[in-house]
């Protein structure tokens, strides 16, 4: 079997000015988004309390959001929860109170209105610790960043490690950004999972660049433009199969992993989509217009017959 | 060419049987068990304990698979196992009857748990199952911070206390000592005087930072704690805590709890498999501190209260039944004080009591307190959320030394227990708030962990599948890799005891996917070499030559993101990133080495090797399918 029957070097950055173009328009619109609409960020982020609780029988949504009103709690998110008999309750943060306390006295009210429920989970988080934990996402997503720069610009150059991260912050913001498009829930695995789409993707850039090394040595004569085409089209049998092996293994989290997976492997599985289409298509492009040469990955060899001294 | 040192194989197949001897516990799974421990302190579980339970439970028709006498530590238990829970539910309420027959003052505490079914053999090279998560195993999980500035402020107040008997001792005249914050103000008259107190002080402190103030006859000295002296106090308090939450924990009967301090003023709470978590929350969330003060008994005090006002230098608290008492201000003992209080009997009336043990700084003020107020009354306070009560207000009969307080008369053995019991948890050297609190009930564990590996599994047949159609007998071996791979990572991950959670799952599931990266480069590699029309053999090893510094390349970069999400992630991310850097070495290890080995076993030895499987090898100018098996 073999799928890729290239008869010749596809020429990608013909296209590359379009290709980019469209990456540019919607890295705005994402950031656009981000900035006016934001993140529906989970209590992990802002503190607050949530309950999840199971019925015995399909949950009737209106009553427990009536139950919770005559209480004082009516501002509360109520909502299913993977299957029709699970309900997750959002607390609201009010400043001052107890969340945790709370929580109890929900529960309580639940089993007052039906004796049936059964508490499945709760979760209470402090504001402080909501707030040290978004920064420190922030900085593991800095350091990230960072570390992964340094150790391109050291393996191959600066132009290279330049154009690594920007086609792959792009994916990580595409990604962020359609979290808040369609106000998916952000939660600390989600963050964790952003940040391993960061490295994979990265992962694939630098096999491209390894290709281009490569043919920078091999094919003397040809020029930038001719010596990155060939270098993507030789790997892009290894990239397509390798997605989807990989994506295979994030859709069958998204699908048969439960509720608590969902937007987890729903993060992966984006950011692991846009990042075929950043590494192929982007990061190179990127590379070629900061004026990549031949001399910036291979070192000339010495010119001995200019060393003759009369 | 394409041969492997013999030590290579060696260092392979010793990986493969640590992968397997390492890996095999976590399918011998855990068996429900009743563990039998002591409540009281003047009972302990003795050998003939496991008789009497064993007896209990053959008269109520129940079966069990083993029942031992452990001793853990001082701590002596009896523990049974049985087949399933409603078995174990059954036994629990068969022995809690047979063993507490007053349920409000129990004598034993029977608790469930859960016990790893792994043979003794495999446990004494330290080969345990993973050790589970709390959204694997249900359980609670709390964060509580130490509210330090009390702890702090306390310090100072009794350092004043300190500095009043002092002074009055070496007959020092002051004006006062008043306390604002961390900071003391003592007010003297002239400056000999106050020269004098200084260097008294100085001598005889050295938690204090000495600054003059003040002119004319208002002359003062500023006293505030230096910041050695204040850490001294965060670090002990801290530890102090975390004492008294052990003490708490060992009553709710539960195996392996995590108490970690976290940071310069948190603790860590980790309940796994708790099943009663309310009551959990109940008994850590007691946030009492203890007192021990003097009572004000001057004839004028007590007409004072009899008329509703509260004298100065007193300071008004009700007894547990209702009935109001003053206190001296000054604190004579704190909760840091007490070591422990236990419920016991007189050791000369047979009633009731409750044995407190100080320690020695404890002791010393003690002796000399009930030295020099022999007849006069001592309360103990107890105060939660700001507001005091007294447990109990005795007499004072003699001089005690030595540390060993008895508090007896009118009190029954239930009152003496609970007691006991408050001012175990008085021994709080500052009180703690939950700030963080993680309950997961045991039905929704289970589900995580059968979803998980569930979905990891479809993932891997499909990618198997393919990997065997698409690539012959290369893709075989990728798949034998792929597989080494994941038992090399559980075997790590249960070696470790690195704890596995929802996240880690998906990770393992990631690492696979991740993983087959590199062996999809190799394979691609070499049938690329064999359409340029290279041998075999030869293709085969410029395949693995060139991928390797792209493989080690690629991974790195992942490890980097793995390492800053293990340095900042905390709870279930950070069990993601712990298993996504393990899945990463081992990746490595078996892409580069594990199926090279397998490749040179299979091909290696063959010296004229026409054609290798690794599926259809597509020569363009031919247009037509080349040699493949």
């Amino acid at each position: 079997m073999e799928f890729f029957r290239i008869h010749r070097t596809i020429p990608f950055m013909r296209y590359s000015l379009i290709l980019n173009g469209i990456s540019l328009v919607s890295f705005l619109i994402a950031v656009g988004f981000l900035v006016f609409q934001g993140l529906n960020l989970s209590i992990e982020f802002t503190g607050g309390a949530v309950l999840e609780v199971n019925y015995p029988q399909a949950a009737d949504l209106e009553k427990v959001r009536a139950t919770l009103a005559a209480k004082g709690w009516g501002e509360s998110q109520v909502q299913n929860f993977g299957t029709s008999r699970d309900v997750l309750i959002r607390l609201p943060i009010k400043p001052g109170a107890n969340a945790n306390a709370q929580a109890d006295q929900v529960m309580d009210a639940l089993k007052a209105a039906d004796s049936g429920v059964e508490r499945r989970r709760v979760e209470f988080v402090g504001p402080q610790v909501g707030s040290e934990l978004a920064q420190d996402g922030a900085v593991a997503l800095l350091i990230t960043v960072i570390g992964i720069m340094i150790y391109l610009a050291f393996r191959f150059e600066w132009k290279f490690s330049v154009a690594a991260i920007v086609a792959n912050l792009h994916d990580v913001v595409l990604v962020v950004g359609m979290f808040a498009i369609f106000r998916w829930e952000f939660s600390l695995p989600v963050l964790a999972a952003v940040l391993a789409v960061l490295g994979y993707s990265v992962n694939e850039s630098v096999i491209i660049f390894d290709r281009v090394r490569e043919h920078f040595k091999k094919m003397r004569k040809a020029s930038v433009t001719e010596v990155i085409d060939s270098a993507i089209t030789a790997t892009i049998s290894r990239t397509i199969i390798t997605h989807g092996c990989t994506l295979s293994m994030t859709l069958s989290m998204l699908f048969l992993g439960g509720p608590a997976l969902h937007y987890f492997a729903l993060a992966l599985t984006i950011g692991i989509m846009f990042g075929v289409y950043s590494s192929v298509f982007v990061a190179a492009a990127i590379a070629m217009y900061l004026g990549v040469k031949r001399e910036d990955l291979v070192k000339p060899p010495k010119k001995e017959e200019q060393q003759v001294v009369p | 060419m394409n041969r492997y040192a013999l030590w290579k194989y060696i260092l392979i197949v010793i990986a493969l049987l640590f992968g397997i001897v390492y890996t095999v516990p976590n399918f011998f799974g855990e068996a429900p068990a009743v563990q039998i421990s002591s409540q009281k302190a003047t009972i302990k579980v003795e050998p003939d304990m496991r008789d009497r339970v064993v007896s209990i439970l053959h008269g109520a028709n129940i079966t069990f698979d083993s029942a031992a006498f452990e001793t853990v530590g001082f701590n002596s238990t009896v523990r049974v196992r049985f087949q399933d829970e409603d078995t174990q539910l059954k036994a629990k309420d068969a022995i809690e009857h047979s063993l507490n027959p007053d349920p409000k003052d129990p004598t034993y505490v029977v608790a469930l748990n859960l016990v790893s079914r792994t043979p003794a053999w495999l446990t004494s090279v330290h080969a345990l199952p993973m050790y589970l998560g709390l959204d694997l195993r249900g359980g609670v999980h709390f964060l509580m911070q130490v509210d330090m500035k009390e702890a702090v402020e306390k310090r100072a107040e009794s350092i004043a206390g300190d500095l009043r008997t002092l002074l009055r001792d070496k007959s020092i005249r002051h004006g006062g000592i008043n306390r604002t914050g961390n900071t003391l103000e003592i007010r003297f008259r002239d400056d000999e005087t106050r020269k004098r107190a200084e260097d008294l002080i100085r001598d005889s402190n050295r938690d204090l930072a000495l600054k003059e103030d003040g002119e004319g006859t208002d002359l003062r000295v500023i006293a505030t704690l230096t910041p050695a002296a204040i850490k001294s106090v965060q670090d002990y308090a801290l530890k102090q805590n975390i004492t008294t939450l052990h003490n708490r924990i060992n009553e709710l009967g539960v195996t392996e709890p995590v108490i970690q301090q976290q940071g310069s003023d948190r603790v860590v709470v980790q309940l796994p498999g708790v099943q009663d978590t309310a009551r959990a929350k109940e008994i850590l969330g007691r946030t009492a501190t203890l007192e021990v003060r003097l009572l004000c008994e001057a004839p004028e005090d007590l007409s004072a209260l009899a008329a509703g006002t509260v004298p100065f230098g007193c300071e008004r608290f009700n007894e547990r039944d209702g009935r109001a008492l003053l206190t001296k201000r000054q604190v004579i003992l704190t909760g840091e004080n007490l070591n422990d209080a236990q419920a016991g009997f007189d050791t000369q009336t047979q009633e009731p009591a409750v044995h407190l043990t100080l320690d020695a700084k404890g002791a010393r003020i003690f002796r000399d307190v009930t030295r020099e107020n022999v007849g006069k009354r001592m309360a103990i306070l107890l105060f939660e959320k700001g507001k005091g009560e007294v447990v109990t207000a005795p007499v004072i009969r003699s001089e005690i030394g030595g540390g060993r307080v008895q508090i007896s008369g009118r009190m029954t053995t239930q009152e003496a227990n609970n007691v006991a019991l408050l001012l175990r948890a008085g021994s709080l050297a500052a009180p703690m708030e939950i700030i963080e609190e993680r309950t997961i009930g045991p039905s929704l564990g289970k589900d995580n962990i059968e979803r998980g590996f569930h979905s990891t599994w479809v993932g891997f047949s499909v990618i198997a599948v393919f990997m065997m159609l698409y690539y012959g007998l290369f893709g075989v071996v990728s798949v034998i890799a792929l597989s080494v791979n994941v038992m090399l990572l559980i075997a790590l991950l249960s070696v470790l005891q690195a704890t596995l959670t929802l996240p880690g799952i998906a990770a393992i599931a990631l690492t696979l996917g991740m993983a087959i990266d590199a062996n999809v480069l190799i394979n691609e590699r070499v049938r690329e070499e064999l359409r340029n029309g290279r041998p075999p053999q030869q293709a085969i090893y410029d395949g693995y030559a060139r991928a390797f510094n792209t493989i080690l390349d690629s991974n790195i970069t992942t490890l980097i993101a793995g390492v800053a999400l293990l340095l900042f992630g905390s709870g279930p991310v950070r069990g993601f990133a712990v298993v996504h850097c393990l899945g990463i070495l081992t990746s490595i290890f078996t892409a580069v080495f594990v199926s090279r080995a397998i490749v040179n076993l299979i091909y290696g030895t063959r010296k004229k090797l026409t054609s290798v499987s690794i599926g259809q090898v597509w020569r363009p100018d031919s247009g037509a399918v080349a040699g493949a098996k």
